[in-house]
């Protein structure tokens, strides 16, 4: 005898879809009866703080919610924002003038710092400063100047700038000045001193300061002349051409340097007297990370403008000081989120090892914010020896990268990965769902101050300033930690 | 004597799935002890207390899991190690802390690699259940939820965002569904057909389904609730939100409700809305009061085997069976006696048996393995004994929480239960081991082939101390398990044992043993004078207190 009911009994329009969360065996029977079943690698997420892991689900897209609704619309808004970018480099301005550095104003890299607790490089970097701002003579009455509470600190973070390394910037230095006009913002930052001893290391002998008057007195003014001459320079196109030419616009700009020297050249021929020409000239030719200030400032740029959107996930910027990992969500406004940051994991300079390196430092990390930097390793397999060794490794950390962005830049197309654009928009909700920790591409400074780089590498954004950027966020939209789905949502109406 | 282990840092298990690991290599040759954890604080304690703290461990933290053997010496440990990596790797490929080349991580990652998702199965710790079950639902997919230990304020929310959303959130502690033929969880391979089932019990779905499939006839859906759903406070949401759901589909001829007695408000919502539905409802709530569903014009049934068969008739167009109607069998022994002329072998077999029990052997011992199983077992022995006598009896439950803590479940691992199985064997007073064989997707690959050395060895104890011990088990499954219904049979009959077509006929038949002895714990069947020997072991032995004995 068997059943006369036809079997048109369906939940489901099609063969049955499965995610597997948790335990790989639950995979077997569904897929034994024709179902197509995907099994999650699934980890705690918020590396398992069950509360944030609550408000990542509450956070959700969610067209159906308020919360969800307004989070994922203000996504799109950034996003959008992001990719709308138009980065110009208009002008060399000194800092004074530019960012309105006033008085015994000096600005450092990474989140907000005190004094006694800045790392080596950035105290050695903050006495050079202060000798080449002559506000002391000797590097010991600088420190004790920095020392006495007279210089107001400040991160560049905080006055649209971003800076390498230690970051430091004085109100004489010259500065880049980047606007982006569909975001309505300027980004600055300083001019790249090369390699060797230079002050983003924390060196401040003579030949340091020597440079950075070469720099006020020359290079600035020659460069400003120069792009008032040529007009501005689209960094965007410029980057675009770069990493289609092994750059991934952090760890490596040869391309980009070179090209933007190549555009510049004739200009600074026909504007500047021979001998301070070839002097520009010959410091440019030798100096292959100089793009890489441009390159932080337009992404800053860009970020800015994505910053400041209510309810917005979009990481705004992910930046170090040597002691603390700080990262800023667009919907967060001004509040930063910090944890203890750690030592690259790198390859070194002969003579030189783990011990040596200071923990990660500097604002540079603003390219893998917009998208580059770690995040294009697919654009530069010239580098690959930093993330594993092989072309195919550089992709899978692009591809890595994408899981935890919203969106694609089709003006950074890559060509070994079919020309989708590189990664960007991180959303702080996938970091923390996911654990995948954004890759930053850097340089390793020397602990001590002055010695300088000693490697270069990669490192992993920690994971704790996202989780506690997520509780903030949570918060700004109404939801609060332990509260109930359907509270949440009272709680945020009556908030309003 | 070594100990050695292996870190593999930055992979996340679950710990179920590491027991089941740890049992595997656990089994191999020189192996005395090995241990897979996360190396939280509490596990390394674990670890520490086993003797399994290995040097190359003192470093692992929370995000990093341990494999650690005790080990007759270097090679076995190696091979030990190895076999736990090997197995570790093969169930996704992303076990190395190479970040790079793992796979998708979360459901949103899921739903995109498939390009869309019907249903999500969650059996993640309780902990964070909540919270994946939430991301499910907001993007517009079903919910399997496997993970217990989730609050039930969290379950209330998480089912009204389902009923909101037109979505099922099947759980928490959802053993089992069949959505479209597919089987979720601890399921069956069972026929498909026009009977769709609703159930807060997972074995109890299970059983159901096999006996219809037994019957003849099919399953058209299987949609489990969680054993919470009709509690006070959830209200029966998820199971009014799947008869609507079973109502509409056309698929669908007989609805099964399986359940324990819910509160008399909530079960008056279940039946209210039952009643007002087309298609007819057949009601187990396990040990309720029929007349209430009688009252909204469905059908009551009083064990899983009624409410199959009369499920199963119902969709073959047959008339329903008598054993249906509760009132008629309100005795247990009655329906002991219906066996005897239904199917006179397993009662023949036990006729035998009472007659080589010795003088002081008077108790069943039950070790279930599934929770409603054991739940139904004591209803059929409260039936046929009276519940005072019943109680004497021992009806244990090893899935639940309080024998399974750091262990695995006895339905995956046979380990816990035969320890059972040997101490029941070694009291005299123990009668008769009533034993369930669960068999399915999740389960043992052998269960009983896992449990019959155990039951050799407690008969050949018996034997050696002068008694005879009775063995009853029922079978949950159907031949097109993988494990095969008939042949997990065949191999317990060779070994003596009692085979019962249901779970309720198996404690019918431990039931009328015991009542057979004689004993003055045994039941109001029974009268005379208890022998002296049998009242001391009662009060020794007493196992009143105990959740098992809990009737």
């Amino acid at each position: 005898m068997t059943d006369p009911k036809p079997m048109t009994s369906r939940l489901f329009p099609q063969e049955v879809r499965a995610i597997n969360v948790g335990l790989a065996m639950f995979a077997e029977a569904p897929a034994a009866h024709g179902a197509t079943v995907a099994t999650l690698d699934w980890r705690p997420p918020a590396e398992g703080d069950r509360d944030i892991g609550l408000l990542l689900a509450r956070l959700e897209d969610d067209p159906a919610d308020p919360v969800g609704r307004q989070v994922a619309d203000a996504n799109a808004a950034a996003l959008s924002r992001l990719l709308g970018a138009q980065p110009l480099l208009v002008d060399v301005r000194p800092a004074s003038e530019a960012i309105g550095l006033v008085g015994r104003q000096l600005l450092h890299s990474g989140p907000p710092i005190p004094w006694n607790r800045m790392c080596g490089p950035v105290r050695g970097a903050i006495v050079g400063a202060i000798l080449f701002e002559g506000w002391t003579s000797t590097a010991a009455q600088a420190e004790e100047l920095a020392e006495s509470g007279a210089i107001a600190f400040a991160p560049c973070h905080h006055h649209a700038t971003v800076g390498p390394m230690a970051g430091v910037v004085s109100p004489s230095m010259p500065v880049v000045v980047v606007e982006n006009a569909p975001g309505g913002t300027r980004a600055h930052a300083t001019l790249n001193e090369g390699l060797g001893k230079v002050l983003r290391f924390g060196a401040y002998d003579a030949s340091v300061l020597e440079r950075l008057r070469w720099f006020r007195d020359v290079l600035g003014p020659t460069l400003s002349a120069t792009l008032q001459a040529s007009g501005p320079i689209d960094l965007r196109s410029l980057t675009g051409q770069a990493l289609q030419m092994g750059d991934e616009g952090h760890n490596r700009n040869i391309a980009s340097t070179s090209l933007f020297v190549r555009m510049l050249a004739p200009w600074i021929v026909r504007t500047t007297e021979a001998t301070a020409a070839a002097s520009v000239l010959d410091f440019l030719r030798g100096n292959d990370h100089f793009f890489l200030n441009l390159s932080m400032a337009a992404c800053k740029s860009a970020l800015d403008a994505a910053h400041g959107i209510p309810g917005s996930s979009v990481v705004t910027a992910m930046t170090r000081n040597g002691v603390d990992f700080g990262i800023r969500l667009s919907g967060t406004g001004d509040r930063w989120f910090t944890s203890p940051v750690g030592v690259p994991d790198g390859l070194y300079f002969p003579g030189y090892g783990p011990e040596d390196a200071n923990p990660d430092l500097g604002d540079s990390a603003i390219t893998e914010t917009f998208g580059i930097g770690g995040f294009a390793m697919a654009a530069a397999p010239a580098i690959v020896r930093f993330v594993g060794g092989t072309a195919a490794d550089a992709l899978e950390f692009t591809r890595l990268m994408g899981r935890i962005t919203l969106g694609r830049n089709p003006a950074y197309a890559l060509p070994s990965l079919a020309f989708a654009g590189t990664p960007t928009g991180i959303d702080a909700r996938r970091v923390v769902d996911s654990g995948i920790a954004p890759v930053i591409n850097t340089g390793i400074a020397h602990r001590q101050a002055g010695i300088g780089q000693i490697g270069a590498g990669i490192a992993r954004a920690p994971l704790g300033c996202f989780s506690e950027g997520i509780r903030e966020l949570a918060a700004s939209v109404g939801l609060a930690a332990g509260g109930t789905v359907n509270g949440h949502t009272a709680t945020a109406r009556s908030d309003r | 004597m070594i100990v050695q282990a292996r870190v593999f840092r930055n992979s996340y298990r679950d710990s179920v799935e590491l027991m089941r690991i740890a049992a595997e290599i656990e089994a191999l040759g020189g192996i005395t002890r090995a241990g897979l954890v996360m190396a939280t604080p509490a596990n390394r304690e674990v670890l520490q207390e086993a003797g399994l703290l290995a040097e190359a461990a003192l470093d692992a933290g929370p995000n990093d899991l341990v494999v650690a053997v005790a080990a007759d010496g270097e090679a076995a440990a190696e091979i030990a190690l190895g076999r736990a990596a090997e197995r570790l790797s093969g169930a996704d490929g992303g076990t190395t802390a190479d970040a790079v080349r793992t796979s998708w991580r979360t459901i949103a990652e899921g739903i995109a690699d498939l390009g869309g998702a019907d249903v999500a199965l969650i059996s993640t710790p309780g902990t964070y259940a909540t919270a994946e079950a939430l991301k499910a639902l907001k993007r517009g997919i079903n919910v399997f939820l496997f993970s217990d230990n989730v609050p039930i304020e969290d379950e209330i929310e998480l089912k009204n965002l389902a009923v909101a959303r037109d979505l099922l959130l099947m759980g928490p502690d959802c053993g089992t569904a069949i959505l479209d033929g597919v089987p979720l969880g601890f399921a069956n391979a069972v026929r498909r057909g026009g009977i769709g089932l609703i159930g807060a019990s997972g074995t109890g779905l299970q059983q159901v389904s096999c006996l219809i499939d037994r019957a003849g006839a099919g399953i058209s859906q299987a949609i489990g609730v969680g054993g919470r759903d009709l509690d006070d406070r959830v209200g029966g949401t998820m199971m009014l939100a799947a008869l609507r759901r079973l109502d509409a589909d056309p698929g669908t001829r007989v609805i099964v409700l399986i359940s324990k007695p819910p509160g008399a408000a909530v079960a008056r919502l279940v039946v209210e809305m039952a009643g007002s539905l087309t298609t007819p409802v057949v009601v187990n709530f396990l040990g309720g009061d029929p007349a209430v569903v009688r009252e909204f014009g469905l059908i009551p049934a009083r064990t899983f085997e009624a409410a199959a068969n009369a499920a199963a008739a119902l969709s073959l167009g047959e008339p329903i069976p008598d054993e249906t109607d509760a009132d008629a069998k309100a005795d247990a022994t009655a329906d002991a006696k219906a066996d005897v002329t239904a199917d006179a072998g397993p009662h023949a077999a036990s006729a035998e048996a009472i007659a080589r029990l010795q003088p002081g052997q008077w108790r069943i011992r039950g070790l279930f393995a599934g929770g409603s199983l054991s739940g139904e077992a004591k209803l059929m022995l409260g039936w046929a004994l009276g519940a005072e006598a019943a109680r004497t009896h021992e009806i244990l439950d090893l899935g639940d929480d309080e024998y399974t803590v750091g262990r695995p479940h006895p339905m995956i691992d046979p380990r816990l239960r035969n320890e059972h199985i040997a101490a029941a064997a070694d009291d005299p007073s123990t009668a008769v081991i009533l034993l369930d064989v669960v068999l399915g997707y999740g389960a043992n690959a052998d269960p009983a082939g896992a449990l019959v050395p155990a039951i050799r060895d407690a008969r050949q104890r018996a034997t050696q101390a002068g008694r005879h011990l009775v063995v009853v088990a029922s079978v949950c499954g159907t031949d097109a398990d993988l494990q095969g219904r008939s042949s997990q049979e065949a191999i317990l009959a060779a070994a003596g044992v009692i085979l019962a077509r249901s779970n309720a006929q198996a404690a019918g038949i431990a039931a009328a043993i015991a009542a057979a002895t004689g004993h003055a714990g045994s039941g109001r069947a029974i009268g005379g004078a208890s022998d002296g020997a049998g009242s001391a072991g009662t009060t020794a032995t007493s196992i009143g207190t105990g959740p098992g004995a809990t009737l």
